[in-house]
């Protein structure tokens, strides 16, 4: 019996709880009861009850399943290994479940026991696990099927289940934002462990590489992570130079200038820009971009990198475009007609009526927007990923090959990594950098644009 | 200079502030322009490179299928076929039929492509009786042949071929052997490390599966997370706090979710890596607060009038939210969740944390199968150092974009189909 049969086989009982349970409250109506609730809710009462504890188990026991075997494993493992560290247990445990898969490895004596007794766990987690789902929903049936009578109140206490299941659900948001804090704190206090705070902050050389190798004195120095930060600062600059002026003006433009008709297809067009994966941005900054830069700069007799930060800028401030121009719309249309006016009578033209009244009156909404974009422009991974270089220069010089904390995050992370080592840790500690300044820069932003808003309400 | 009169000042400064004017003026059409312009460079560029991928260049060969070489007969069984030496026989065809000089062979052979003995096996197992007849096939042609088919023919030099190969395929193509045709393995086929054999078919499975681990999972939770905080949540701090929380959550970065999917999925909970499972996981959370946004305002926009309308009927809250505000706000929920999906199926960098980076060939049959999905092939393509790879990693993007403008169009369509206006 594999998963599937199992939910078909809860996913039956659901059904015919519900039935059974409106047929007997109908039964009971016509027998001369009358009912407190309507039939389809007593239905609904019986089907909760008989698919929810079942379903909630089958999830809870999937989530803990894996390290509650791993840990009963342990105990069958050689005593050698027992004793040796987080990793060789790692290692013995991962060569254990690929032994019991019956992968092609040269089968290890010492290792056999854990082997079989990992078949006969796994053997038993099967029965154990689709049984008890399936006893707990015949409970829940027999249960509600016993309390039902025409006096239950049955639309209340649905309507209460049904409460706790959409207050679970909006939970799940903010579960989220605890799991990022929570997983990349815990990962980056470890890595905390093993490099200074302050070596992390304010060192200005960065090479994971070194310090995973043995005759390394120590990792002190390679994990600075300051030429990331700046690297990050000078491309999301160059991406800002292109994207605040362009989307600006385009927001300005379409919303002052432009006719109905031209706004109706000009607008959405520049949405698709925002619409794109990034990775075909990516792309198209490898294939396009950075050789054409490189072209035009070795024409005018400059050296420029292969993959340059302005290469990677470039793009990223043509993918923000629509981030800037579509919120800077929403904020200059939210300004009153009788400013507009009022500057038109006093005799302004229409520029001189944008920028010393448009926006001043914007200003905060435009503020926000930018704000957002920055953000979006730090946190981007897949064109400088592809676009910028892996080299940690620390250097402001836009035609050089810079590296960023996402590529940086990535570059660690991808590929087959041992968990405990102060080159994957990093990765969270940089995702906890990152996660801190683009969460305070778009609640700065959030702020602002709520608190201008409010304004004209 | 005083005696000028206030009509004559402004007269004289109306030259100034009309060029001003635009000027302004021509800044943003060039802002306009400028951004159309990108985005047509960038989709031009794309099908310039990437529509060359749709055809492979094959040639035509008629070849014996030696049942003696081959060590099978008609009536073989397909065990045997798969053991048979079908590149041999391919080899032993060329040798025949070109005779190159010994230390000429090798780069003869490697004109062929590598699954052209797998192209003769395919046949034969479909039609055992095949055995022993001579055949005329399209064989499969190496991807540097290709890539001289269909870009540098006629010109004197190649960056990979050399003249003796050079004199053979220029032979060929003059005797009309060599022709392309649509590929349709770029189509059937997983990945593989051979471009002209590499196909999105993996990828596009992969794909499916895990939008729809995603999709099952983010629609009944967005949906109810948006009906709880617009009908029922109490105005209070907590509400406040999630909501900020919600939104907040729609601009973390894509990547933080695949460190988050990586620390507690994969690590704390022990799901398999590479999966569609994990995968649908780490993108449902990704998409939730836009579906979430979205259905609110959808909900928000059901007039009051319905709502007082049932209560007077003596609805219960419960009732009035199930039965008659969420089949109105539906449409415009779905609306959201579309626009959430096509997100989620642009999105690459969560997944490369969790491992969907891995070179799968397989097509993924179930969500705990290994996979990869379309963006990260495109991904994984674009780093391969074959010219050919660029070609492919273009068509994989036309595909890609292909799938979002249907996604996006479906929205569209649906928005003025079904919604409503009070």
């Amino acid at each position: 019996m594999n998963y599937s049969s199992l939910l078909i086989a809860i996913v039956i009982l659901f059904g015919g709880a519900y039935l059974l349970g409106r047929n007997r409250a109908r039964a009971l109506a016509s027998a001369g009861g009358s009912l407190h609730s309507l039939p389809t809710h007593y239905g609904a009462l019986m089907a909760l009850w008989t698919g929810l504890p079942a379903v909630l188990l089958l999830l809870l026991w999937s989530l803990l399943q894996g390290p509650v075997v791993d840990a009963l494993l342990v105990k069958q493992l050689p005593a050698a290994i027992q004793q040796g560290t987080d990793i060789e247990i790692q290692l013995a445990l991962s060569k254990v479940h690929n032994l019991a898969q019956g992968a092609g490895l040269a089968a290890n004596e010492s290792l056999q026991p854990a082997v079989e007794h990992l078949l006969a766990l796994e053997q038993r987690n099967r029965v154990l696990h689709m049984g008890g789902a399936l006893v707990i929903a015949l409970l829940g049936l027999g249960l509600s099927w016993r309390r039902l009578r025409p006096s239950l109140r049955a639309r209340t206490e649905v309507e209460r289940i049904v409460s706790v299941l959409l207050f679970t659900s909006s939970g799940i948001a903010v579960l989220t934002t605890f799991g990022i804090l929570a997983s990349v704190l815990y990962e980056a206090w470890a890595f905390f462990q093993k490099v200074n705070v302050f070596e992390f902050l304010f060192g200005t050389t960065w090479s994971p590489q070194v310090a995973l190798r043995a005759d390394q004195s120590g990792s002190s120095g390679s994990f600075g992570a300051v030429p990331l930060f700046t690297g990050t600062l000078l491309i999301s600059l160059i991406a800002m130079s292109i994207a605040v002026p362009v989307g600006l003006m385009s927001a300005i433009y379409l919303s002052e200038y432009a006719t109905p008709t031209v706004r109706k297809y000009a607008k959405p067009a520049l949405e698709v820009l925002a619409g794109i994966p990034t990775v075909v941005y990516g792309f198209f900054a490898v294939l396009t971009v950075a050789p054409m830069v490189r072209d035009i700069g070795v024409s005018m007799g400059l050296d420029v990198s292969s993959e340059s930060a302005l290469a990677a800028g470039l793009v990223m401030g043509i993918m923000i475009i629509p981030f800037v121009s579509s919120l800077s719309d929403d904020v200059i249309n939210a300004v009153p007609q009788s400013l507009r006016d009022g500057s038109y009578g006093l005799g302004a033209t229409r520029s001189e009526t944008v920028r010393q009244v448009i926006i001043p009156a914007a200003l905060p909404g435009i503020v926000g927007a930018v704000m957002l974009a920055v953000s979006r422009a730090i946190g981007e991974t897949m064109i400088v990923a592809m676009a910028a270089g892996l080299a940690a220069n620390l250097t402001a010089n836009p035609l050089d090959s810079v590296t960023t904390v996402t590529v940086q995050i990535v570059t660690l992370l991808v590929g087959d990594q041992e968990f405990d080592s102060p080159k994957t840790l990093a990765a969270f500690a940089l995702g906890l950098v990152l996660f801190l300044v683009t969460l305070t820069l778009n609640f700065i932003a959030l702020k602002v644009v709520q608190k201008y808003r409010e304004q004209y309400d | 200079m005083t005696n000028l009169t206030t009509r004559e000042k402004v007269e004289r400064s109306m030259k100034r502030r009309r060029a001003s004017e635009s000027r302004f003026r021509a800044y943003g059409v060039a802002s306009v322009v400028f951004g159309l312009l990108c985005l047509v460079i960038l989709f031009t560029d794309i099908l310039r490179n990437g529509v060359s991928a749709f055809e492979q260049t094959v040639m035509e060969v008629s070849i014996e299928l030696d049942g003696d070489y081959l060590g099978i007969d008609s009536q073989a069984d397909p065990g045997a076929i798969k053991l048979a030496n079908f590149d041999g026989l391919v080899k032993r065809h060329f040798d025949r039929d070109v005779q190159p000089e010994r230390r000429d062979r090798r780069q003869l052979f490697s004109l062929i492509s590598a699954g052209a003995g797998w192209q003769l096996q395919r046949m034969v197992l479909e039609d055992p009786s095949l055995v022993g007849q001579t055949v005329s096939v399209s064989l499969l042609m190496d991807d540097d042949v290709d890539q001289w088919f269909k870009h540098y023919r006629g010109h004197s030099a190649h960056p990979v071929l050399n003249e003796k190969q050079l004199s053979w395929l220029d032979q060929w193509a003059e005797e009309g052997r060599l022709h392309t045709q649509f590929n349709t393995l770029f189509f059937t086929n997983g990945d593989s490390s051979e471009p002209e054999l590499a196909g999105i078919r993996g990828a596009i499975t992969g794909t499916f599966l895990t939008l729809m681990v995603t999709f099952l999972l983010s629609f009944p939770i967005g949906i109810a997370a948006a009906i709880y905080l617009e009908e029922f949540a109490p105005r209070n701090k907590i509400t406040e706090f999630v909501e900020i929380n919600i939104n907040n959550l729609a601009a973390v970065p894509s990547i933080t979710f695949g460190l988050l999917g990586l620390a507690i999925f994969i690590n704390l909970f022990g799901v398999t890596r590479s999966t569609p499972l994990v995968g649908g996981l780490v993108l449902t959370l990704m998409t939730l607060p836009t579906i979430i946004i979205s259905g609110r305002a959808a909900i928000k926009a059901v007039p009051p009038s319905i709502r007082e309308a049932a209560y007077g009927l003596g609805a219960s809250k419960m009732q009035v939210v199930f039965h008659h505000v969420l089949p109105l706000a539906l449409p415009g929920m779905l609306t959201g969740t579309i626009i959430g999906m096509a997100q989620a199926l642009g999105e690459t960098a969560p997944l490369l944390m969790i491992g969907m980076i891995a070179f799968v060939v397989d097509v993924p049959g179930f969500i705990t199968d290994p996979s990869t999905v379309l963006p990260v092939q495109i991904f994984l393509w674009s780093n391969g150092s074959e010219a050919a790879f660029t070609e492919r990693t273009s068509g994989a993007i036309i595909v890609l974009l292909c799938f979002l403008i249907t996604m996006n169009a479906a929205a569209v369509w649906l928005r003025r189909k079904l919604e409503r206006r009070w």
